[in-house]
């Protein structure tokens, strides 16, 4: 069942086509890479699917609803989770209140002035960072982690609200090799729990994370296929040794 | 090789061991700006005109703390904040004068209700949209402010450029507060209320959700927070402090006129708060404190007080240039400043 239909997508930035008509569709359940040279459109399409960019045409489908005009959070609401290219973990805050500021975003406001689920939300922000490695530092501020750790407490916030599709965005970028590898084993048991749309430019890391690919060029979808297919494309096999 | 990040993150991080937390300035400083509120008036009973000038610090504090509401804690600049000062102060001089009423339970409620609804309508136009600039904010706020200076200047029900002299006095029962160390304390229980209120409000939940507001709106956003309506809620909130500022300023002064809503003094809450440090709600009361026992002492020298706007000018400028975090940001750390909103837990130190 296809949890996320993107039909037909364009993005113009003023003369530029960054999109061009892309389909996409991401089954549930599945891990979903997106790949392509620099400047194919991979991180505008994940960006016009979490609602940062508004598309000029096309329409997004998740979960059987329409959400191309929705603004981001009602996205957010809806099960969508992104974790942006560039870190953007609020630095002045403790690692702890990041991931608390993620996990109650759910709640109402007359629970939130009353601090209600301060204490509730506890265990499940203390889990959050020990999954991935943080729970020692739980106290630092953001701002003092490694860009690494930073990608890592980016992606913690992003599955603290329990999405069901989750975009991440050069989740290993910037990442030493063994970071790279330990993000790649930090990120495959959440397949029990969401699908999952990856902009990866590490081939190798992609390979063995995920179902399916779809490859993108100059805004437009090249191909698309299980990893064995994409690796015996002759399309993509062009593509990535004339430009990479 | 295992990455070093990782192996020290799994467990407690090392250079925290032995670290010592460091000693949180913020309760000192609440608890000597109370004991200084308490003993003034014991100290300065035989000055009335000292009285005056204490109970119109009070006063403006809760002006200074409504700013530091939208700007220290939600990173809403308003240049208008004086707007929902004077109107306020406008609405209950006004009921006194036609309706003859100034009983404290209903006219210090009914400038909060001016304050919040007229807050509330102007953060409909200013906060609510797509994405509004904090430049659009800022000059929306600032010309709402002059606006209404302008309107009101020309508007002879209203008392046009001299204003509404002759307030009616502010009364509880037959009891009326005349101005001297009775209406001060009256504006120190309310200032105390209203700190009170604002602090549990920052350190609540919702105050994460401000702080996070104010470093990456965006990020908020694309975690599900509706963020506008936190800015509405702020906004409106703080409306309804100046509100009260505004009535018990008109109450005390006798007089409110044009010149308390527009950019001069919403320039001056700004001062206020900047001066003593934004996002600590102790710090505007200490940064006006300052400012109004400076212009008080120097009034009197004629060559000084022609220049007292550009002096205030240059106080500003100088803050942002030199010491963005005011007077309490030299003893008062970031950390302490934002605060933490999680639970302290064995083992783990927790600052702020």
């Amino acid at each position: 069942m296809a949890l996320l239909e993107v039909t037909a997508l364009t993005k113009r930035f003023s003369q530029l086509r960054a999109l061009d008509g892309v389909d996409l569709t991401v089954r549930a359940g599945t891990f979903h890479g997106l790949i392509g040279p620099n400047g194919s459109g991979k991180s505008t399409l994940l960006k016009a699917i979490a609602g940062a960019h508004a598309p000029t045409s096309g329409t997004i489908r998740f979960d059987g609803v329409d959400i191309t005009a929705a603004p981001p959070f009602e996205r957010a609401r809806a099960g969508l989770s992104l974790k942006f290219q560039i870190t953007s973990v609020l630095p002045e805050l403790s690692i702890y209140d990041n991931v608390l500021l993620a996990l109650q975003s759910r709640e109402g406001l007359s629970s939130l002035i009353s601090s209600r689920t301060r204490r509730i939300l506890d265990g499940g922000v203390m889990t959050a960072l020990d999954r991935f490695r943080l729970a020692g530092r739980a106290d630092d501020l953001a701002g003092e982690l490694s860009h690494g750790q930073q990608q890592w407490l980016e992606i913690a916030l992003a599955l603290a609200s329990r999405p069901k599709l989750l975009l991440l965005d050069e989740p290993t970028g910037g990442m030493s090799p063994e970071e790279r590898r330990v993000t790649g084993e930090l990120l495959r048991p959440i397949r029990s729990e969401c699908t999952l749309v990856i902009v990866e430019h590490d081939i190798d890391f992609i390979k063995n994370l995920c179902d399916c690919l779809t490859v993108l060029d100059q805004g437009r979808v090249l191909d698309e296929g299980s990893v064995e297919q994409i690796e015996h494309s002759t399309k993509v096999q062009e593509v990535y040794t004339s430009r990479v | 090789m295992p990455a070093p990040q990782s192996v020290a993150c799994n467990g407690s991080s090392p250079k925290r061991s032995g670290q010592r937390r460091p000693r949180r300035m913020l309760p000192l400083i609440e608890v000597a700006v109370l004991a200084v509120m308490v003993a003034a008036p014991i100290v300065l009973n035989n000055r009335p005109e000292l009285i005056t000038l204490i109970t119109n610090i009070v006063i403006l504090s809760l002006l200074a703390i409504s700013f530091d509401l939208c700007w220290g804690f939600s990173g809403i600049m308003t240049f208008g904040q004086a707007l929902f000062f004077g109107v306020p102060g406008y609405v209950i001089a006004l009921v006194g004068r036609d309706l003859g009423l100034s009983d404290i339970w209903l006219t210090i409620p009914l400038a909060m209700l001016a304050g919040l609804l007229l807050a509330f309508v102007v953060a409909l136009f200013l906060l609510v949209g797509r994405r509004p600039t904090p430049i659009f904010i800022a000059l929306g706020t600032l010309t709402g402010s002059y606006a209404a200076e302008r309107l009101v200047s020309g508007w002879q029900y209203v008392g046009a450029g001299n204003g509404l002299s002759a307030v009616k006095l502010l009364q509880m029962g037959s009891y009326e507060f005349v101005e001297g160390p009775e209406f001060y304390s009256l504006a120190c229980v309310i200032l105390l209320a209203v700190y009170l209120g604002a602090r549990a409000l920052v350190g609540s939940q919702l105050g994460l959700v401000l702080a996070g507001m104010r470093q990456n709106e965006e990020r908020l956003a694309f975690l599900g927070y509706r963020v506008q309506i936190f800015k509405v809620l702020v906004f409106s909130l703080a409306g309804m402090i100046s509100g009260v500022a505004g009535a018990l300023y008109s109450y005390h002064q006798g007089f409110i006129g044009p010149g308390n809503m527009g950019p001069g003094l919403s320039t001056q809450a700004v001062i206020y708060c900047l001066l003593g440090g934004s996002g600590t709600l102790i710090g505007p009361v200490i940064g006006t404190a300052v400012i109004e026992i400076l212009t008080y002492v120097l009034a009197d020298i004629e060559s000084i007080r022609q220049f007292w706007p550009v002096f205030l000018g240059l106080v500003l400028l100088g803050i942002i240039l030199f010491q963005p975090s005011g007077i309490l940001g030299m003893v008062v750390s970031t950390r302490e400043r934002i605060g933490s909103y999680g639970l302290r837990r064995k083992g783990t130190e927790r600052q702020g």
